[in-house]
């Protein structure tokens, strides 16, 4: 364990766990606020597909990296339109849609980003941070965890958002019981089909912009399946955080480290594969959920259509 | 008078409860359309794709049936049904019960990376029956081991096996990287892949073709899958636990012992996908690579309805499009994931049709209700179970 302990290793570990822990943290939010709402979004994967490929194509082309998280935005949003019309609108089976989302998205993708850059795959510059004065003068962690890309300090304000808006706010309370119990949102007079449709709508959103991250800022490029199963890492991270999004923050930072870890042991003289590495989120993602299976909770309203009427 | 008054109001419930009851020429024919048109109407939507992206989609869909079928191709193509029949059985079984099962490629890799990494050294050395049978059970039981953990969290905690399959999918595929870059790395190449079964030693072809017999283990795979499913007391519980968990458990049925058996069945049919594929067509296997089988068989699988004697035509259209497939998007300059596109387009073509069908009261769905409420039972251990 010879010098794991040293600066260097700290703040890269820290730096990276929250550049990785970005784009899940935008979108196993996005995962909540549908979840709550009853739907559930296996399609996430393909959005965040989506929202990577859109973002970078708009910061590359429009050499704005706010222009490109917009893009991303989009493209997110593309990928939750179609699951508004499949799976909210007709009421069609939440997971075949979400399997469909996903293989779409990464088929799409892929096959565009050969076609607009003929297999090459031209970078980004570094993006443009904000130091917040004096914090991130601390020595060891002050840099990294003070000086940041914008869009994180945003990200954190939008996690206290979601928060108060699940908490204390009508569109909370009509988000919460189209998920727990539809019927009795109807005969308030609210329609689900309105209140899913901008969960959804917002999902894929945030998605789209965490896949946005993740290739603006995180990898400054785009390739194809780049984002490896993180969508499906988001689904677990708002499953275990139980729908509240301090507890999404939290725990996107802890996967996030667990992604970046394998950077951070560069550092050192431990030489560990990059396969074990990449494989550590999943093996915690298992051993989170044999540990607390019991402790995680899903709406009782998940996954099920609403249609007005039906028993 | 009393009587005959009763008799009318069943005949009129009757017809309330079971609406225009057709023929059986006009079921099946409604069933036809219903497997099919998704598959058509995707084919148009990913030509309408096609023409965006300025290719052309005539010669598209005609270099997809010269590579599919013409000269030869249709051999490689009867190949490649061998492991996509496999896996797509692996996944009626659980389906079937009203589980997912979406650990595949954790699954056929790790059985995959087995077979390559023990195989030149096994094949060689041994008398060859004895060989591939060890081969085939090692395969088969890692994909099945791979399975035990979602199945045991499923059986006990009622723990969402479609999560804690993805997941330990990812697992196995790292776990199957490690092996072809450590311990099965062949030392004589710089490439980190295993070394390569000799020749003399894949799975004999079939009498004058390129075609080797793993797509008649295929076949003959579906003849006892379909079996099982229909004749023996393990497919009526997988049927009855498929339809409703609480009538299974309220006509004595041992949950947690069907659940882990579906699954390792399951796991099994995925491993001996990868055991036919490598000593049928690859020989080796590479680091980081993944066919990616799975994915793409799950649209037929629901398209056949779950039953394993219909996944045959599925597979044979699918194997064409997917062996021409690879010509015709290089021809177009496209990468293969083009095809992923029109799985994609087939999945959501098949949910729009169920979709008017539900409306229009055309035959049976694609899902069984046990797997379309997977997710109505919450990650929690419910309180009324067992």
């Amino acid at each position: 364990m010879n010098g794991l302990l040293t600066q260097s290793f700290l703040t890269a570990l820290v730096a990276g766990g929250i550049v990785a822990a970005i784009p899940l943290m935008f979108t196993a939010l996005g995962e909540s606020v549908s979840e709550r709402a009853g739907v559930l979004n296996i399609g996430l994967e393909g959005m965040m597909l989506l929202g990577a490929y859109m973002g970078f194509l708009g910061a590359h082309e429009l050499h704005s990296m706010w222009l490109g998280f917009l893009a991303g935005i989009a493209g997110g949003l593309a990928g939750g339109v179609v699951m508004v019309l499949f799976s909210v609108a007709m009421g069609l089976d939440q997971i075949v849609v979400g399997i469909a989302i996903t293989i779409a998205g990464e088929g799409i993708t892929s096959v565009l980003q050969q076609a607009q850059f003929k297999g090459t795959f031209p970078g980004l510059g570094n993006p443009a941070t904000v130091a917040i004065p004096g914090l991130s003068g601390i020595p060891v962690l002050g840099h990294s965890l003070f000086d940041q890309p914008l869009l994180v300090y945003l990200g954190i304000g939008l996690l206290a958002l979601v928060s108060w808006v699940f908490r204390s706010t009508a569109w909370g309370l009509n988000l919460r019981a189209a998920g727990e119990k539809p019927e009795a949102l109807d005969a308030a007079g609210v329609s689900v089909l309105a209140v899913r449709t901008y969960a959804v709508a917002t999902t894929g959103a945030l998605a789209g912009l965490g896949g946005a991250y993740l290739s603006i800022v995180g990898a400054g490029t785009f390739t194809p399946f780049m984002t490896q199963g993180q969508g499906f890492m988001a689904i677990v991270i708002a499953m275990l955080s139980r729908g509240k999004p301090l507890w999404v923050g939290v725990s996107s930072l802890v996967f996030g480290m667990c992604l970046s870890i394998g950077t951070a042991l560069q550092l050192t003289s431990l030489n560990i594969s990059t396969d074990v590495i990449n494989m550590l989120p999943f093996v915690a993602i298992m051993a989170a959920l044999v540990l607390f299976a019991r402790g995680s909770y899903l709406p009782p309203a998940l996954c099920l259509p609403y249609v007005r009427g039906a028993k | 008078m009393a009587l005959e008054a009763e008799a009318t109001v069943d005949a009129s419930l009757e017809t309330v409860l079971r609406p225009a009851e057709a023929a059986p020429l006009v079921r099946w024919w409604r069933t036809v359309v219903r497997s099919v048109a998704p598959v058509i109407l995707a084919l148009i939507a990913g030509g309408l794709l096609l023409l965006v992206l300025g290719r052309n989609p005539v010669r598209f869909y005609v270099a997809v049936w010269q590579g599919g079928i013409e000269l030869g191709g249709w051999q490689n193509s009867l190949v490649l049904m061998a492991p996509l029949l496999l896996i797509a059985l692996g996944l009626i079984i659980v389906f079937r019960a009203g589980i997912w099962n979406l650990g595949y490629d954790g699954q056929y890799l790790l059985g995959a990376a087995l077979v390559a990494g023990f195989g030149p050294s096994i094949l060689p050395n041994w008398p060859t029956p004895i060989a591939y049978a060890v081969l085939f059970l090692m395969a088969g039981c890692a994909g099945a081991l791979w399975t035990v953990i979602p199945a045991l969290l499923k059986a006990w905690y009622e723990t969402n096996e479609i999560i804690t399959t993805l997941m330990m999918s990812f697992i196995g595929v790292g776990v199957a990287n490690i092996l072809v870059k450590g311990p099965f790395q062949d030392p004589t190449v710089n490439i980190p892949q295993t070394r390569t079964i000799p020749f003399n030693k894949m799975l004999p072809d079939v009498g004058g073709t390129r075609v080797d017999i793993g797509v008649l283990i295929a076949l003959a795979a579906v003849l006892v899958v379909h079996y099982m499913l229909t004749r023996t007391s393990f497919g009526l519980k997988l049927a009855v636990l498929g339809a409703n968990q609480r009538t299974a458990r309220h006509v004595g049925i041992n949950l947690r012992q069907v659940i882990l058996r579906a699954f390792l069945w399951s796991g099994f049919l995925i491993g001996l996908a990868a055991v036919v594929d490598i000593l049928g067509l690859w020989a080796y296997v590479r680091a980081n690579w993944n066919p990616g089988y799975g994915d793409t068989v799950i649209p037929f699988v629901f398209l056949a309805r779950l039953n394993p004697l219909v996944i045959v035509p599925f597979v044979v259209f699918y194997a064409v499009l997917s062996t021409g497939g690879d010509l015709a998007a290089q021809q177009a300059n496209l990468p293969t994931d083009f095809l992923l596109v029109l799985v994609a387009l087939i999945l959501l073509f098949m949910t729009v049709i169920e979709y008017l069908g539900r409306r229009r009261d055309l035959g049976q769905s694609y899902l069984t209700p046990a797997l379309r409420d997977a997710l109505r039972r919450p990650l929690v251990r419910r309180r009324s179970a067992q």
